[in-house]
């Protein structure tokens, strides 16, 4: 019949073994390709790597743990890590936080949310601290506040300039009190150093805000940003609830920090090492105008 | 609007009870002195129970009570000659910090705090007592002069936290907190805080950094609003209560954790029961501190101010293992 002719012919379904065995090959492995988060452009993780964990397509800034960081900042073979076995306790007993720690610690490979030490940039000797946003938010409860204030106290005592690379939801609620504490130390410890002509600059990373950014990560002689990166006090969503209204896309980014003063220079993280290094070349000699010939 | 809230309830209707008795007794010309006097007595009981009990979430809503007496009121009472002063020389007279001069006791000082509305149209006018950056700037040009010119600084802390805002992000928020904080680590004269109602967060850290910090009876004093907390910790921003008692936000537990140095007691039912009565104790307790911090010079009064924030941490140190070298 004429009408047969559009009838679509019906086939019998027969399961392959083949084709359901195929399917998970097509999805991409764990770890060898990289989404942007900003893009969407995928790309190789080892190109990633190479590019600096920095998107080709958009230049994206990825997020870097404390260990990736300094690989890429401080010179091969000269940093050593400082008061490496600090951890943290659960003063208030607070339901949950012993156990959180426990799992962030086995996730993240690290013992809090902050690593310090002491190393070179460019040949120049600093102290140097690098939070990690994957331990706990980079929340800052007593450990990172001793450990930022001790690594201050470092710099002080040998006389080296102090860098910090922030990166934080703010500070860790499970310590309450004792975490806002933390705040008023650290602070109280850079006036010191730099009352007496300590150097610290300060490097924030995608996100610093709350505590973290209220307190130390905004005093730097120089305030530096990573390009994208979020800055700033309070949260998005919680602006938006007090103001009612839906903010742009661009707000507490670095590019709208730097155009409304807060920061001092966004810097590319491809430049960032050659940039620090000018920065404490120009902190490193007293120079007198009479020795110039 | 009623000053009871719902724990003080029973107390409420006792009291009903007892004037009635008394009103009757006057009208009908009976005498009923034994039973108001055992009612009284009963009275005095619950009182005691009641208030010699509270849970951190009662301590909350009274800390949070709408007729909490707020830093204006308690100026006229703990000094003399206030001079309010304004601005802070950059952008504006944030009306959620008031401050000034003023003299306790005949001695001059600097005086500033964070100040709630009375009302709605106060409320809206002052941010609800939450600064933006000038708020923290005026507060920290106050602080520079009283710096300057040798006068102690007595800070009353009463907030919510910074206000939460865009315009607020785009003058620096974060930079005007740290740089409080910064800064009054760093100066020569007594610094006394009294956290008198909500101690809210950085907000309220950044009047805080003093010698001596000083809470009131049913003050709290936290890193986040309880209410902040059980958001983020249970989703739902109701089980604030809950969220009180787990986070350890009262005087008592400041004073134990070393954040504190005195809580200054209250009068039954909270602050705005008695505001001469509050203000004395307040005025007592400044007083003191304020004659044996005048003891020490600049430099021992900074070293103090140091040594005190710089203990308060509660963490361990393992055994170490061998430097790690990358």
């Amino acid at each position: 019949m004429f009408k047969d002719l559009f009838q679509k012919k019906k086939y019998a379904v027969v399961p392959s073994e083949r084709v359901s065995a195929e399917r998970p090959k097509r999805e991409i492995p764990e770890g060898l390709m990289n989404k942007c988060p900003k893009c969407g452009t995928i790309q190789f993780s080892k190109e990633l790597e190479k590019n600096q964990k920095v998107c080709s397509s958009c230049g994206h800034h990825f997020r870097l743990s404390a260990h990736e960081r300094i690989a890429m900042t401080i010179d091969e073979g000269t940093f050593s890590e400082i008061d490496a076995d600090l951890v943290s306790q659960d003063p208030l007993n607070f339901p949950g936080y012993a156990g959180k720690l426990e799992q962030q610690k086995a996730s993240s490979g690290l013992k809090d949310a902050i690593v310090t030490g002491e190393g070179e940039i460019g040949g120049f000797r600093v102290v140097i601290g690098v939070m990690s946003f994957d331990f706990f938010t980079g929340s800052m409860g007593s450990v990172v506040g001793e450990k930022v204030t001790r690594a201050i106290e470092r710099a002080a005592e040998k006389q080296l300039p102090l860098l910090l690379f922030s990166t934080s939801g703010g500070a860790r609620m499970q310590e309450s009190i004792l975490s806002l504490m933390q705040m008023a130390k650290t602070s109280a410890a850079l006036a010191r150093f730099q009352d007496q002509g300590g150097l610290f600059i300060s490097v924030f990373t995608d996100p610093t805000l709350g505590g973290v950014s209220a307190s130390f990560a905004s005093l730097g002689d120089y305030n530096l940003a990573e390009p994208g990166a979020i800055v700033g006090f309070a949260g998005r969503i919680v602006i938006e609830q007090t103001i009612r209204q839906k903010l742009p896309d661009n707000f507490q980014t670095a590019e709208f920090n730097l155009k409304h003063g807060q920061l001092d220079k966004v810097v590319h993280r491809k430049d960032m090492k050659s940039f620090l290094t000018k920065l404490l070349d120009m902190h490193s000699a007293k120079g007198d105008p009479a020795d110039v010939s | 609007m009623s000053l009871e809230l719902p724990f003080e309830k029973p107390l409420a209707e006792l009291r009903k009870k007892i004037d009635e008795l008394k009103k009757f007794g006057a009208e009908r010309q009976i005498d009923f002195t034994d039973e108001i006097g055992r009612l009284e007595l009963r009275y005095q009981e619950l009182e005691q129970e009641i208030y010699g009990n509270l849970t951190a979430a009662q301590i909350m809503h009274l800390a949070r009570h709408h007729a909490r007496p707020t830093t204006l009121d308690y100026i006229p009472h703990v000094f003399t000659d206030f001079i309010e002063l304004h601005g802070d020389r950059v952008f504006a007279d944030d009306l959620a910090i008031v401050g000034g001069l003023a003299k306790l006791n005949g001695v001059p000082v600097t005086v500033v705090g964070h100040q709630r509305g009375k009302d709605t149209k106060d409320n809206i006018q002052r941010f609800f007592g939450s600064p933006h950056p000038e708020g923290f700037r005026k507060a920290l040009r106050f602080m520079q002069q009283a710096n300057k010119f040798g006068r102690p600084i007595i800070t009353f802390i009463d907030t919510k936290g910074a206000y939460p805002g865009d315009t607020a992000e785009e003058r620096g928020q974060s930079e005007a907190i740290a740089r409080n904080l910064h800064a009054m680590s760093t100066f020569g004269v007594p610094i006394i805080c009294v956290v008198i109602g909500e101690g809210g967060s950085g907000g309220a850290l950044a009047l805080g950094v003093g010698n001596r910090v000083l809470m009131l009876e049913n003050a709290i004093y936290s890193v986040i609003s309880p209410n902040g907390a059980a958001s983020i910790l249970w989703k739902d921003a109701s089980k604030a209560d809950q969220a009180a008692e787990t986070m350890k936000i009262t005087a008592k537990d400041l004073l134990e954790f070393g954040v504190i140095e005195e809580v200054i007691p209250e009068p039954y039912g909270g602050a705005h029961r008695d505001l001469p009565v509050q203000a004395e104790a307040i005025k007592e307790a400044l007083w003191r501190h304020m004659r044996e911090l005048s003891a020490l010079s600049p430099e021992q009064l900074m070293e103090d101010r140091y040594a005190k924030f710089r203990k308060v941490g509660v963490f361990a140190e393992e055994a170490a293992p061998l430097p790690v070298t990358e």
